[in-house]
Order: structure tokens, then C-alpha cells, then sequence
């Protein structure tokens, strides 16, 4: 059993730490950023990329640098604590994972080269109005036509897809709706004609955008990975997401766990600090307990996301999400009741980290629907 | 014992609804259900309409528009406003300072100040807190100095809900700087058009502009705005806050905020079926619903116990109200959060900027994550929870 980062991630944790301090040193500084076109810094992403945060995850053939979900986790949990923008999960995790995953050599090789660089950005369009958070659950359909594909459906709450540069699309090109075969992958560009892109702010801060379809034509070189065999990598990539999630949940708790106690600190009502009511301090106490609670699920689902059976993995990650789920929110929830009215503004910080725990506990499945997963299965894997 | 009302009291509720939903417009009703904000025309239109059929203030006294009503009915006429997503009326006015000055304002002040606080032609916004006294109110430090027949008021005020409507504010000023704490207070009434008034809003977290800082800066108040006698007006703020009592709990909204969600659980897909087929969300739903029920007839004990015992007197049920009322308004408002799931997440601007866009996901979607982090407010105003847990436990258990 080891707990430790080695040498190089630590080194890792320190870089990505001093980088995000540096660029969200003022909260006011995230705002500018939502100001951008894109909705994030784009001199923060180039510098991700020039740091080689983009590269982590991919082989070194696809331009990355061998990277595993540890390093995805400090990542993430840096990003967390800064209530970062940037489209790291959307691109790095969610399209790049999937192109690394079921992309033949040559389409790894035409973008993975540019989303290590930093020069494109990726997206995943998988979610759809009636699936909720069944990921089976397709109705967009692609059919063949003459060498190529034509699209048809409408695509939701695509995670940075408003300024993506090429979108990872579902489609179901066999099948009915519900069935876990004939989910393919395509990939597009989202400025071809066919599809029509509305981008909009989240309630985090961040930005989406839905997707039509409207007998949108591809190449046959979109089709990326097995017709209609998209699924089990589609479930892998989404336990990645999970995995990656837990660890940005862990570093926002933390950030507002501190931010907490020092307002418990400095406020004062009644001629005292109102950290010194002891029913206060239990309160924070809790906070505390809630964190290190998930901050453990955090670590387990970076373990358990590299598992090989799926079943296994599935569970396990199922039990990180129900739990980090449920105490992000609940966190976010004391830290708000905690620091009193200041906390309901749009100008203090506080808020805004609570927003988007809340925002985090949905993404991917809710703390019921996780926990459905984990009883359904009968229980957690042994491990060991 | 019998916890059902009366046949009459039947009658007088079905009397209510039926007026409530016939005589206030659908489209404000809609935006009540919905937890959407409304604007300053809603809440005129509204009270106006109550005000013409004497339904505005009945809690006031009967010389003044109140109604000569049991505490059964004026619970019942509380409830049935919020069950029909009717916009209560002002607070401000009918619960707040229209009560303090019909019970401590001199005649003048009567005549001048409760007719169109009835209406709504006179709107009041609420001055008590500042940045330094939340929960600690009566640390507050904005001065009023005599000055031959006026007063000069300094300091400033915060968390001024819809002060950007508001003609008037009645605030807690200091006016005897030696005295201590809660002594050397008094309630004036300032005028909100009197030259050294700042209002500057205040965003809260769904985005919206509800609260407001007011600031003062050497603004002359006429020594006649001054309510009751110098140096008393903490007295009169107790007073009315306990006039809170009824209504605190919000039980009517929060019943009809839980029947929408079950309409809309029923509505919306999940698997092979939609969220209501879930029967742990069910269960959720049913688990408040049961606690609704329980503070419902809490609620119903306390208006009982009214006939028999002294309004005026501190009384820890309305902590019991306020604690369990806001816990169950803020997991009704998180629960329409999860029916809308991966739909609670989009926030389009374009509403902001008056373009008529249709709703990203389902029609009332974009409304639940607002609605659910504009109602963490609950258990924080008001007297906190904690605080309300302090008074349970000093004034009613001794501890
Ligand atoms: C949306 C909104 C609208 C409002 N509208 C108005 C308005 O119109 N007019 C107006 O005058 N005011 C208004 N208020 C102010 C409201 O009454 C205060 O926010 C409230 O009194 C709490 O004060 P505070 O925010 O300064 O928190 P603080 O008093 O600083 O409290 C911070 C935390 O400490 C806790 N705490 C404080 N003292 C104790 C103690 N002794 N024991 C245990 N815990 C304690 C609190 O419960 C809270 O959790 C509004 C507030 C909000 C958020």
C-alpha cells in the first residue's frame, strides 16, 4: 500500500498548483476570462499545453506523455480549487479519451498531436433530453449514404461544445433506442453545414452548448472505432469523467473548506469571532470530515477506473460518484449557511465554488442514480 | 380534538381560492409557481386586487382595512395565498411597518402612511441590517444626530430586499450613541427620494437583483418620521417580528412548489419510464410530504393556542416554524433541481439580454438550479437557523 505521489507527480502537483494560483490569483481575474470568446482564458490553456498538462493521458505515439489517472487526478483537483474554466475534462478527458481510445492511427495522429498542443479543442456530444444518465440511450441516428453518413437527432448540455473545434458525436447506426448495440462515434467539425450550434453560460459559470443535426453529411473517415460497437469505450471514458470529477469536487471542497474556516475567523457578531460558538465549530468539523471522506473516493476512483473488469469498475466508480456526489453538495450547503449572507452574492467566491459543486454532483449521474447502480450490482468489489 | 376545519371554515377557504384564482392574473400566478422573479408591476397588480376586495391586510386593525378574522382564518387566508401562487402581500408593508405604526405611530402618521401602505401606493423596503450586524442586529451603527427639527442620518444598510422598488425605508437607526446596545435605538421612516441616499444593488448567486446597500450621507429626516418615542425602537422591532408568526413557515408554498414537482417527475423521461417511476425518488417526495404534513398541524397547533394566550409575547414556536418551514422549502426547491438533472446545468444569458430564445432544455428547467441556490436565503435570513436554534434552547428549554 502506498499513498505517496512519486517524484515526478509531485512535481506535477506543485507546477499545475503554481500555475493556477498565478492565473486565478483574484477571483475577479475569472470573470474577465468568462468574458472571453470562448468563455475561458486562452492564454491559460496555452500555457496548460506548454506545461504538457494537454499531452497527460496519451501514448507517446499520439504525442502525449504516458500519463496515468493520477495525474488526471492532480490535475483535476488543482482546477477544482481554483474554480478553473478551462476545457481540460471536455477536451483532454472526454474527446481526447475517446479518440485514444477507439481512433484508428491515422485519425489519432491528424488531432491528438493538436489537442496536446493545445490548437484544438474537443468535446463530446453524447447526451440526450429523454437519457438522462443512461448511456445507452441514443436516438440521433447515422445512416449510410453513398461512401459517407448522414446525421439526424439533437445533442444537450455538450460540455464546452460551444467553443469546441471538433465535436465527438453519438449515433446510433443500428438498433433501437435503448439497445447497448449499434452505438457508433463520429467525429465533426461544427461549423459544417447540417448541424447547428447553440452555445450558452451553465448556472457554473461555464459553458455548453446543444446540438442539431440536421442531415448533417460526413465522410466516411468520421466514423471513429467499430460501427456500432462505441459502447464499452463510451462507458470507459465516462468512468474516466467520474474519476476526474470526484478529484475536481476534492479540490473545490477543500478551497471552500479554507475559505470557511477563515471567514469563521475574521467575522465577528456578538463582540466575538463567530468560529468561537462551538456549534460552529462542529459544523466546520463536519466540513472536514465530509472532505477527507471524499477526498479517499477520490483516490479509490483513480484506482479502480484502471480495473479491467468492467462490471468491477463500474460499481467502483458508481460508489465514488454516489458518495462525492452527495458530500460536495452537502458541503457546498454549510459552507453557504456557514458564512451567512455574504455567500448568496454573485461578488464573494464562496457561492460560485458551491454552484459548481452542485453542478458537479449532476454531471455524469446524480448521487441516486450511482447509488442505484451500486445496490443494483449487489454490492462493491472486494479489493485488494 | 378535531384537526379538520369546520364547515365554515371550509367555505372561507373555498371562498379564498376561488377568488385568488379567478381575480389574480394566471400569467403572475404561473411565474409564483415557477419561482420565477417577478417585476414591480406584479406585485402592484396584485395587492391592488386584494386591496379592492379587503384582502390586503387583514391582520391590521379593523379601523385601518384589517378584518375581523379567527386566527383559523387568517392562517387559512396565509395559506391559501401561497397554495394559489398568489404573490403575498408586501410584507414590508402589511406585516411589517403597517402594524408598528397602526399600533405605535402617532395619529398623523396613521392618516398619512397606512392608506397607501394598504395599497401598495407607498412600497417599503426593510432597513435593519448593515454589514456589521447580521444575527448581531442590535450592534448596528447608522446614527441619526437631532438637529433642531430634523434628523441626520449617517451610515449605511444592506441586504435591502427590492429596495430598487421602494419609495420609503423603515430603518433602525442609533440615536443615543452612549446608551447600550439595544437602548439607544429608534425606527425612522426616511424617504428614499431625500437628497444623500445611495441604493446600489447587490447580485445574488442565481443572478438575480433582489437585495440592495442603501448609504446615507447626511440625510435630513423630518423629527415627525420619527415611530413612538426616542431610544424605543427596539421594542417595536420585536414587535414586529413576532408578527412574523403566521405565514413564517410557508407551509401553502411549499405544498404547491411539491405538487409541481411531483406533475413534473411525472413528466419527465428517465430510462424506460420517467422520474416518477423511480421509487426512490418517491420516497424522497413522500418523506417531505410527511414532514409537511407534521408542520402543518404544528402550524395549526400554534394558530389554536393564539385564541387563548397574548400575541406579543415571545414564543418558540415560531423558531420551531421558521426551522423546519425553511428546510422543507429548500428540499422542495432541490428536488426540482433533480428532476431537471443534466437540464438544471444550462443558464442561457440571452433571457437577460431580452432576446426571445426559446428555453434551452424543458420549458421550466432553466428556473430550478436558480431557484434552488436563491433558496439557501431561507435558512439564513430571517433569524438564522442557528439563531432560531439559540432561542429554543435560552428562552424555551433554559438551558
Ligand atoms: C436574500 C436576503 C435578503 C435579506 N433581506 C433583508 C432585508 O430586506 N432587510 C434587512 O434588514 N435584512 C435583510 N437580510 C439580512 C438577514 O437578516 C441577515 O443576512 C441575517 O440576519 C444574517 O446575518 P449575516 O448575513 O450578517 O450573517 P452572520 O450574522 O454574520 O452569520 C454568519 C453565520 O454565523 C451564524 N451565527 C451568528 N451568530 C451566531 C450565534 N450566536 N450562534 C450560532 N451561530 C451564529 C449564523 O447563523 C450564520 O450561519 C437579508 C438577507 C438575505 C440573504
Amino acid at each position: 500500500m502506498d499513498f505517496d505521489l512519486t517524484e515526478e507527480q509531485g512535481m506535477l502537483a506543485d507546477s499545475v498548483g503554481r500555475l493556477l494560483a498565478d492565473a486565478y490569483s483574484d477571483f475577479g481575474r475569472r470573470k474577465a476570462y468568462r468574458a472571453e470568446p470562448r468563455g475561458y482564458a486562452a492564454a491559460n490553456w496555452t500555457a496548460f499545453a506548454e506545461m504538457g498538462l494537454l499531452g497527460l493521458p496519451f501514448a507517446a505515439d499520439d504525442g502525449g506523455f504516458e500519463g496515468g489517472p493520477v495525474e488526471t487526478m492532480i490535475v483535476m483537483e488543482a482546477l477544482g480549487r481554483h474554480l478553473a474554466l478551462e476545457p481540460f475534462l471536455a477536451s483532454v478527458v472526454l474527446g481526447g479519451g475517446l479518440l485514444r481510445r477507439l481512433g484508428s492511427e491515422a485519425q489519432r495522429r491528424a488531432i491528438l498531436p493538436r489537442v496536446v498542443e493545445g490548437e484544438i479543442v474537443l468535446a463530446l456530444a453524447h447526451q440526450e433530453r429523454q437519457a438522462r444518465h443512461d448511456l445507452h440511450d441514443v436516438a440521433t441516428t447515422a445512416r449510410r449514404d453513398g461512401a459517407g453518413w448522414v446525421l439526424h437527432g439533437a445533442k444537450g448540455v455538450v460540455l464546452h461544445g460551444d467553443g469546441a473545434d471538433r465535436i465527438l458525436v453519438t449515433a446510433r447506426t443500428a438498433g433501437a433506442r435503448r439497445d447497448r448495440d449499434g452505438i457508433s462515434i463520429f467525429l465533426l467539425d461544427p461549423i459544417a453545414p447540417g448541424i447547428v450550434r447553440r452555445g450558452y453560460a451553465t448556472q457554473d459559470g461555464l459553458r455548453a452548448a446543444e446540438l442539431v443535426l440536421d442531415g448533417a453529411r460526413l465522410p466516411a473517415e468520421a466514423l471513429i472505432g467499430p460501427e456500432g460497437g462505441a459502447l464499452p469505450a463510451l462507458e470507459a471514458v465516462a468512468e474516466d469523467a467520474i474519476a476526474a470529477l470526484c478529484a475536481e469536487a476534492v479540490g473545490a471542497m477543500q478551497a471552500l473548506l479554507d475559505m470557511t474556516v477563515d471567514y469563521l475567523k475574521q467575522r465577528t457578531q456578538f463582540g466575538q469571532a463567530i468560529g468561537s460558538f462551538q456549534v460552529l465549530q462542529h459544523r466546520a468539523a463536519d466540513m472536514l470530515v465530509m472532505l477527507e471522506q471524499a477526498r479517499s473516493m477520490a483516490m479509490y476512483a483513480a484506482m479502480m477506473v484502471q480495473e479491467k473488469d468492467a462490471a468491477a469498475r463500474r460499481t467502483a466508480l458508481s460508489a465514488a460518484k454516489a458518495l462525492v456526489s452527495r458530500l460536495a453538495d452537502q458541503l457546498g450547503k454549510e459552507a453557504v449557511q456557514l458564512h451567512g449572507g455574504i455567500a448568496m452574492t454573485e461578488e464573494y467566491k464562496a457561492g460560485h465554488y458551491f454552484k459548481r459543486l452542485a453542478m458537479i454532483a449532476t454531471l455524469f449521474g446524480d448521487a441516486d442514480h450511482h447509488l442505484r447502480v451500486v445496490a443494483a450490482s449487489g454490492g462493491l468489489p472486494e479489493t485488494g | 380534538m378535531d384537526l379538520r376545519y369546520t364547515a365554515d371554515e371550509i367555505a372561507f377557504r373555498d371562498e379564498l381560492r376561488h377568488f385568488f384564482r379567478t381575480q389574480v392574473p394566471a400569467e403572475i400566478r404561473r411565474k409564483v409557481s415557477e419561482g420565477r422573479k417577478l417585476g414591480r408591476d406584479d406585485y402592484v397588480t396584485t395587492q391592488k386586487i386584494l386591496h379592492e376586495a379587503g384582502y390586503a391586510t387583514p391582520n391590521w386593525p379593523v379601523e385601518w382595512g384589517g378584518r375581523d378574522w379567527s386566527p383559523v382564518q387568517r392562517y387559512i387566508f396565509s395559506e391559501e395565498v401561497q397554495a394559489c401562487a398568489v404573490p403575498q402581500p408586501l410584507s414590508f408593508n402589511v406585516n411589517m411597518v403597517g402594524p408598528v405604526i397602526a399600533t405605535f405611530g402617532s395619529e398623523a402618521q396613521k392618516a398619512r402612511f397606512l392608506p397607501p401602505t394598504a395599497s401598495l401606493d407607498i412600497w417599503w423596503a426593510q432597513g435593519f441590517s448593515e454589514p456589521g450586524a447580521g444575527s448581531d442586529l442590535a450592534s448596528l451603527k447608522t446614527s441619526a444626530k437631532p438637529d433642531r427639527d430634523h434628523f441626520v442620518v449617517n451610515g449605511q444598510k444592506t441586504w435591502t430586499t427590492l429596495g430598487q422598488y421602494a419609495d420609503w425605508i423603515f430603518c433602525l437607526v442609533r440615536t443615543d450613541p452612549a446608551a447600550k446596545k439595544q437602548q439607544g435605538i429608534s425606527f425612522l421612516l426616511i424617504d428614499l427620494e431625500t437628497p444623500g441616499i445611495t441604493i446600489r444593488p447587490i447580485i445574488t448567486i442565481d443572478g438575480g437583483h433582489e437585495v440592495n446597500e442603501v448609504f446615507f450621507d447626511d440625510v435630513r429626516v423630518p423629527a415627525e418620521n420619527l415611530v413612538g418615542q426616542l431610544n424605543k425602537g427596539w421594542d417595536y422591532a420585536k414587535f414586529l417580528l413576532s408578527n412574523e408568526r403566521i405565514g413564517i413557515a410557508r407551509i401553502g408554498l411549499t405544498k404547491e412548489r411539491l405538487a409541481r414537482v411531483k406533475r413534473l417527475a411525472q413528466e419527465t423521461p428517465a430510462g424506460e419510464g420517467t422520474v416518477w417511476d423511480d421509487p426512490d425518488f418517491r420516497r424522497r417526495l413522500a418523506w417531505s410530504e410527511i414532514e409537511l404534513k407534521a408542520l402543518e398541524i404544528t402550524q395549526m397547533r400554534v394558530v389554536a393556542a393564539q385564541r387563548s394566550k397574548a400575541a406579543d409575547k415571545p414564543d418558540p414556536s415560531s423558531s420551531i416554524l421558521k426551522i423546519k418551514g425553511s428546510e422543507l422549502q429548500q428540499a422542495a426547491a432541490e428536488m426540482l433541481k433533480d428532476v431537471a438533472g443534466p437540464y438544471a446545468l444550462p443558464r442561457p444569458e440571452a433571457e437577460e439580454e431580452g432576446l426571445n430564445l426559446p428555453s434551452v432544455g424543458p420549458e421550466w428547467a432553466d428556473a430550478a438550479a436558480p431557484l434552488f441556490f436563491n433558496t439557501r436565503k431561507v435558512s439564513i435570513y430571517g433569524g438564522s437557523n442557528e439563531i432560531q436554534r439559540n432561542i429554543i434552547a435560552k428562552a424555551f428549554l433554559g438551558l
